[in-house]
């Protein structure tokens, strides 16, 4: 699969959000939400984005839809660079990319019909009137299994689950070939959520998507990518293929991080041990020098406060940033 | 391990709602001896929750109400004491923790403040005996510079620190049982590991019993003792931890527990999915409430609602169906 084409390109995207203070609203600082991420997603491919709230997990893909005007960097999109696109040119390219919502409460206009709802992108685009729009809406609807008779309803008389299966059903109204999904089965539950990853799965596989799923789930993360980027403060600290990443975790943040995940398995406690981090990610707004992670690091030495270290790619297709990547102090699991 | 602490049987609660009255507990059963860890398991609305607050009688009334059962702590009816007697249960000898820290701290009051209020109402403490305690506890929940930050209001804490605080408050009078509804939900991952060792730790350190609600089937294994998996207002399984994650009995369980991607796996399967949803709790379930989702589903299942029963010394289950043999149960 790696060896397809790119389909998304982003290069060094930096989002930061201006902090303003006094009477005269001068700004004092900047949220460092996104601080220069840059990676490629390939046809067909399933890019996992995990890391903590408030990584920059979301922004990253927001900033990418031009949802945010970005402070520096550039996203293209197949030869596009979605970036320089004025607010016209980049309205038509939404019919490409898409995303789909965390919450679908908030998502969903409650004033509104799932007819409604699902019509929308087609009527704003103009791809289908009159009858086509109701046929269409009637195929969406199959296409990801709710009763097409349902379509006179509103979002209240439907569960979390059909909510969210409503919110793919806009997504997908104009063909689109990029889909951001942010954190789309956060808000389920857990037997609604391996419906709702079935349906992804199925319909990437019927429609040759390409997705961005984030997530700070990281075992749903590793069931549904191809490969997988490790957010930390703004920043990838790591990005390898699913196995690769889960198999060998080389950043000590990844290892933690993975080492926190509950696992269903009570005989798995015996013969495995945590390594619990101390303390909290810091602010974004006042991001540590150097290593962002260094903080929290238990491998951590004075030199990695002076310069950020580079993401280099330590084996095929696996980037790393860290000073002490192969350093012996980072050998233990 | 032996004595019985807390011996819950036949917990009935219902709401009234303008849609008419929700079911939302329908006979609950179960015991929890000293020092035990009781994971609760189930998904949102399967009344996990209210059972627990019903025990603890923090259930609103009106509109809801307990109709029937009775909640032994130490031989003496919960549910049947007045609201002086309860308060002196709640917080004192039965304390909570709760699952979202951002609303149940007061955002106008000192976390000192909040934290020296049980220790002066049920412990007697005056003033500076309530502070030197409140610094010991925050230090046993892990807080750094305990004394400075007794000073500070909850929004100086970060979402972990604030649900450690939650923790010292729940423990500040000595509790027996501890019930913790959803405490790590509202985290991240490696804050949850940081709150589940910390409970972990206390639990040997003092020695008092858990009761764990959680719909995340990973945490559970990770810390009950035994699990009791909740649907539609009933136990439908109940087993020792181990029991329950190698040989899951009722189609519910296994269904739930397929549900989840295997970290460890290699390939990619596809993931066990229930179909349809959770019941709507409307009428009183009078057939197997898993019923229309169930793969073995038979004519009785959809007639009459199946007892929780032992099959062996630590497993019970609610079910008509051998899962095993694929026949009906005798």
């Amino acid at each position: 699969m790696t060896e397809n084409e790119v389909l998304i390109h982003v290069d060094d995207l930096k989002m930061h959000f201006p902090i303003y203070r006094g009477v005269i609203r001068r700004q004092v600082g900047a949220v460092r939400a996104v601080d220069g991420v840059s990676f490629k997603i390939h046809r067909g491919e399933t890019l996992g984005l995990v890391g903590e709230s408030g990584c920059g997990k979301s922004t990253t893909g927001r900033t990418m839809l031009q949802l945010y005007q970005p402070t520096a960097g550039k996203v293209f999109y197949e030869d596009i660079e979605l970036t320089a696109l004025k607010n016209e040119p980049m309205r038509h390219m939404r019919k490409n990319v898409q995303m789909i919502f965390q919450d679908p409460y908030a998502s969903l206009n409650p004033r509104m019909t799932i007819r409604d709802i699902v019509a929308e992108p087609l009527v704003a685009f103009g791809t289908a009137s009159g009858k086509a729009i109701d046929e269409r809406v009637r195929e969406l609807m199959g296409l990801v299994k709710l009763d097409p008779d349902f379509m006179l309803r509103y979002p209240h008389e439907f569960s979390g689950g059909q909510r969210q299966r409503i919110g793919i059903a806009r997504a997908l109204a104009n063909n689109p070939s990029f889909i951001v999904c942010d954190e789309p089965i956060s808000a389920l539950d857990v037997s609604i959520q391996a419906q709702v990853i079935n349906l992804f799965e199925d319909l990437q596989k019927e429609l040759d998507l390409t997705y961005l799923f984030i997530a700070h789930d990281l075992s749903m993360v590793r069931h549904i990518s191809d490969r997988v980027a490790v957010m930390y403060l703004g920043i990838i600290v790591e990005l390898a293929d699913r196995n690769e990443i889960y198999k060998n975790p080389i950043h000590p943040y990844t290892k933690a991080l993975l080492s926190a995940i509950p696992v269903a398995d009570p005989g798995f406690y015996e013969t495995h041990d945590r390594i619990v981090l101390e303390g909290d990610v810091p602010s974004p707004a006042n991001p540590p020098s150097g290593c962002r992670f260094r903080t929290r690091c238990p491998i951590a030495e004075s030199y990695c406060a002076e310069s950020r270290p580079e993401f280099k790619e330590v084996s095929p297709g696996h980037f790393v940033e860290c000073f002490k990547w192969d350093h012996p102090d980072n050998q233990r699991r | 391990m032996t004595s019985e602490l807390l011996n819950v049987q036949g917990l009935e609660t219902q709401f009234k709602t303008p849609e008419g009255i929700v079911h939302a507990v329908n006979g609950v059963g179960f015991t929890l001896k000293e020092g035990e860890t009781l994971g609760v398991v189930g998904e949102s609305g399967c009344g996990k929750s209210v059972s627990m607050l019903s025990i603890l009688k923090l259930i609103p009334q009106p509109p809801g109400k307990i109709v029937a059962g009775q909640a032994l702590f130490r031989g003496q009816d919960l549910l049947q004491m007045d609201n002086d007697e309860i308060r002196q249960v709640r917080g004192g000898q039965i304390s909570m923790v709760f699952q979202d820290p951002m609303t149940s701290l007061n955002p106008v009051m000192t976390i000192g403040k909040q934290m020296a209020e049980p220790l002066m109402l049920h412990m007697g403490f005056n003033k500076a005996q309530a502070r030197d305690r409140s610094v010991e506890l925050l230090e046993l929940v892990g807080i750094p510079r305990a004394a400075d930050r007794l000073k500070d209001y909850p929004h100086q804490y970060s979402g972990g620190m604030r649900q450690r605080v939650m923790i010292a408050m729940a423990l500040s009078c000595s509790p027996q049982i501890l019930i913790a509804d959803e405490p790590t939900t509202a985290l991240d991952v490696t804050i949850q590991a940081q709150i589940v060792e910390l409970v972990i730790r206390l639990r040997e350190e003092l020695g008092m019993a858990i009761i764990w609600i959680t719909h995340d089937l990973g945490v559970v294994a990770s810390i009950a003792h035994r699990v009791a998996v909740m649907y539609g207002g009933f136990i439908i399984e109940e087993a020792s931890v181990k029991e329950l994650y190698a040989n899951p009995r009722h189609p519910y369980t296994i269904g739930l527990i397929g549900s989840l991607p295997q970290i460890q796996a290699q390939g990619r399967k596809r993931l066990y999915s229930i179909e349809g949803m959770p019941p709507m709790l409307y009428q009183k379930p009078r057939s197997c409430p898993f019923s229309p989702r169930c793969r073995w589903v038979t004519e009785r299942c959809r007639n009459e609602n199946p007892l929780l029963e032992s099959i062996n010394d630590n497993h019970k289950v609610a079910c008509w169906v051998d899962t095993v043999t694929g026949s009906e149960r005798a």
